[in-house]
């Protein structure tokens, strides 16, 4: 079984975030790491494709050859990556980004592909479907569990009063939410073979997409205003000296919700 | 109006229509002169009342998808409809597991772009434009779109107030499936309801909410408790989430849920903006915390720099005293 897991590669969020001037988008210069909500993608397909001649292919679109978000997941077990890395491709929007994705995916002749339900830091949470429909497949978002049953996977879905039992023809794309499983570490083996583990690095032109559907020229949205929210009023912050529970029980008296 | 004609993506909850379709209706009627509503499901029609009474004059009924999860074939009906001359200006969507689906779906279909995360719509440049939190809501992001509608608009819950207009039951006119047998194939074989006591936690009027300061998951425990004897939603932060303590139906903030009940309490949550931009609209928030610089003290209007498992152990002992 092939499966694809789409990797996003974005900037350390514990590294302050910021906007860049004029184009209004994400300062991504700095060094880029692999989300962490696509650990558990990651791990899942692992488990799913642990069989002789089952393979893991990550997928990703980062700027300037970006890889290091990628080495992760190979260190933690994927066989091979494609990386779309194109100057075109700045300011892509969600849309744009899928039918680059799509495209690249596509390549890989997957049974599985595996995305994050969203990412870190653009969190649209609608790309992995625009990716399912653009390819043609079923998709089931939201999973909490996979299991592949031959021709079928069968899916755990969360839902607003628990969780649904899907079953969806394969090939088909499914999004993870994040804690469904306990992503592994990259073994000292695992990131020394990570290294000559082989990259493809492909363009918009390699993939026979027309330039003017992606990047700030496909996008068919602009920012027209960025501005600071309303500011809480300071509050009163107390350190506790033994009375921080009463504390709170006269807060919650006051506002008479006990 | 700065529009001519909204469709509200409208959503069956436990008894009527839910909530933030309640919410979406009755601010499309603050931007358009006309608001229609789609809803599928085999009691679709049962919603022309209350969907009316906030406003929607048409009820596009996309009929029952057999057991199919709504993505596809909503979004292919939805698709059909404006192939067929009836395009709207602006269609919003709730920021829920189907609403994003759809808009997802029917982005890529009509090869039209959407904007997520919407908690606010503004006029300008003679349309629609939205804004969106960011950086953990200390900036408010406006955008637009720059090509041919419909705009896709998806919306968080608590965005905008729902109110009644005191409309008439909107006609029902049907919707249907067209033809989408290859991507159609994803079918719900059983439902599992898990046993809720409280109330749901985007509506509670109290969030009780837990984060790693709990130091393990059996602590959640604590989170539980006081949130039973305040009467409200038990809620997690991302980070025990991710570390599978809790599932992701308590996630409360960016990739969570957004809350805003009357009083909200995080115990043992830093305050990561991740987090942040799910909460600070509740009207009034208590944080339990042992660092001081914790940015969950920003927005708290009462803050208790201590240890959480000695505060609320006091704090469940002192409200079960007071009965």
């Amino acid at each position: 079984m092939n499966v694809v897991v789409c990797v996003k590669q974005i900037p350390d969020p514990a590294a302050p975030a910021a906007l860049n001037p004029g184009t209004n988008t994400l300062d991504r210069s700095g060094k880029l790491i692999m989300d962490d909500s696509d650990n558990y993608g990651v791990e899942m397909a692992l488990q799913l494709a642990s069989g002789e001649g089952d393979e893991v292919t990550l997928v990703s679109m980062a700027p300037g050859g970006e890889t290091s978000g990628l080495r992760t997941g190979l260190a933690m077990g994927a066989a091979k990556a494609i990386l779309i890395s194109d100057d075109a491709l700045a300011g892509s929007d969600a849309l744009g980004t899928a039918r680059v994705l799509a495209a690249a995916i596509a390549r890989a002749n997957p049974d599985l592909v595996v995305m994050a339900t969203e990412s870190s830091d653009g969190y649209t949470g609608t790309l992995p479907v625009q990716v399912a429909e653009l390819m043609g497949l079923p998709s089931v978002t939201f999973a909490k569990a996979i299991a592949v049953d031959g021709s079928s996977v069968k899916v755990e879905r969360q839902t607003e009063a628990g969780y649904d039992e899907v079953v969806c023809p394969l090939p088909a794309l499914v999004t993870v939410t994040a804690g469904v499983v306990e992503p592994r570490y990259p073994s000292f083996k695992g990131i020394m073979a990570a290294k000559s583990k082989p990259v493809d690095n492909l363009t918009v032109a390699d993939l026979g997409i027309d330039a003017s559907q992606v990047g700030a020229a496909g996008a068919g949205q602009e920012i027209t205003d960025v501005s600071d929210a309303e500011a809480r009023g300071a509050g009163e912050i107390v350190v506790d000296e033994g009375d921080g529970a009463q504390r709170v029980v006269a807060f919650l008296e006051q506002l008479k919700v006990v | 109006m700065p529009i001519g004609k909204v469709w509200v993506l409208a959503e069956k909850g436990d008894s009527g229509p839910t909530p933030v379709t309640l919410e979406l209706l009755t601010e499309a009627r603050a931007v358009a002169s006309t608001v229609e509503a789609v809803a599928w499901g085999d009691d679709a029609a049962s919603l022309a009342g209350p969907l009316g009474e906030y406003g929607a004059t048409t009820l596009y009924d996309v009929g029952d998808l057999g057991g199919n999860l709504p993505g596809v074939p909503v979004a292919a009906a939805l698709a059909a409809l404006i192939e067929g001359g009836n395009a709207p200006d602006a269609i919003f969507l709730p920021a829920t597991y189907e609403g994003r689906d759809v808009a997802g779906r029917l982005s890529a279909k009509l090869g039209r772009p959407v904007l997520t995360n919407v908690t606010g719509l503004v006029e300008g440049d003679g349309g629609l434009q939205s804004q969106h939190p960011i950086f953990g809501g200390s900036q408010i992001v406006t955008a637009r779109f720059t090509g041919e509608g419909p705009a896709i608009f998806v919306i968080r819950a608590k965005s905008f107030a729902a109110e009644p207009s005191g409309g008439a039951a909107a006609a029902v006119t049907s919707a249907p499936v067209p033809d989408v047998a290859a991507t159609n194939t994803a079918k719900v074989v059983e439902r599992h309801v898990e046993e809720r006591t409280g109330p749901k936690l985007d509506e509670a009027a109290v969030v009780v909410s837990g984060g790693r300061g709990l130091g393990e998951a059996a602590n959640y425990a604590l989170i539980e408790e006081l949130a039973k004897l305040l009467h409200g939603a038990a809620g997690a932060s991302r980070a025990i989430v991710d570390a599978g303590w809790v599932p992701y139906s308590h996630q409360v903030g960016q990739t969570g849920k957004t809350v805003k009940p009357t009083v909200y309490v995080a115990c043992g949550i830093s305050g990561a903006t991740q987090h942040l931009v799910g909460m600070k609209g509740s009207k009034n928030i208590i944080a339990i915390n042992k660092d001081q610089e914790a940015p969950i003290f920003s927005v708290a209007d009462l803050g208790i720099v201590g240890d959480v498992h000695k505060v609320l152990p006091a704090l469940i002992e002192a409200l079960k005293a007071k009965g």
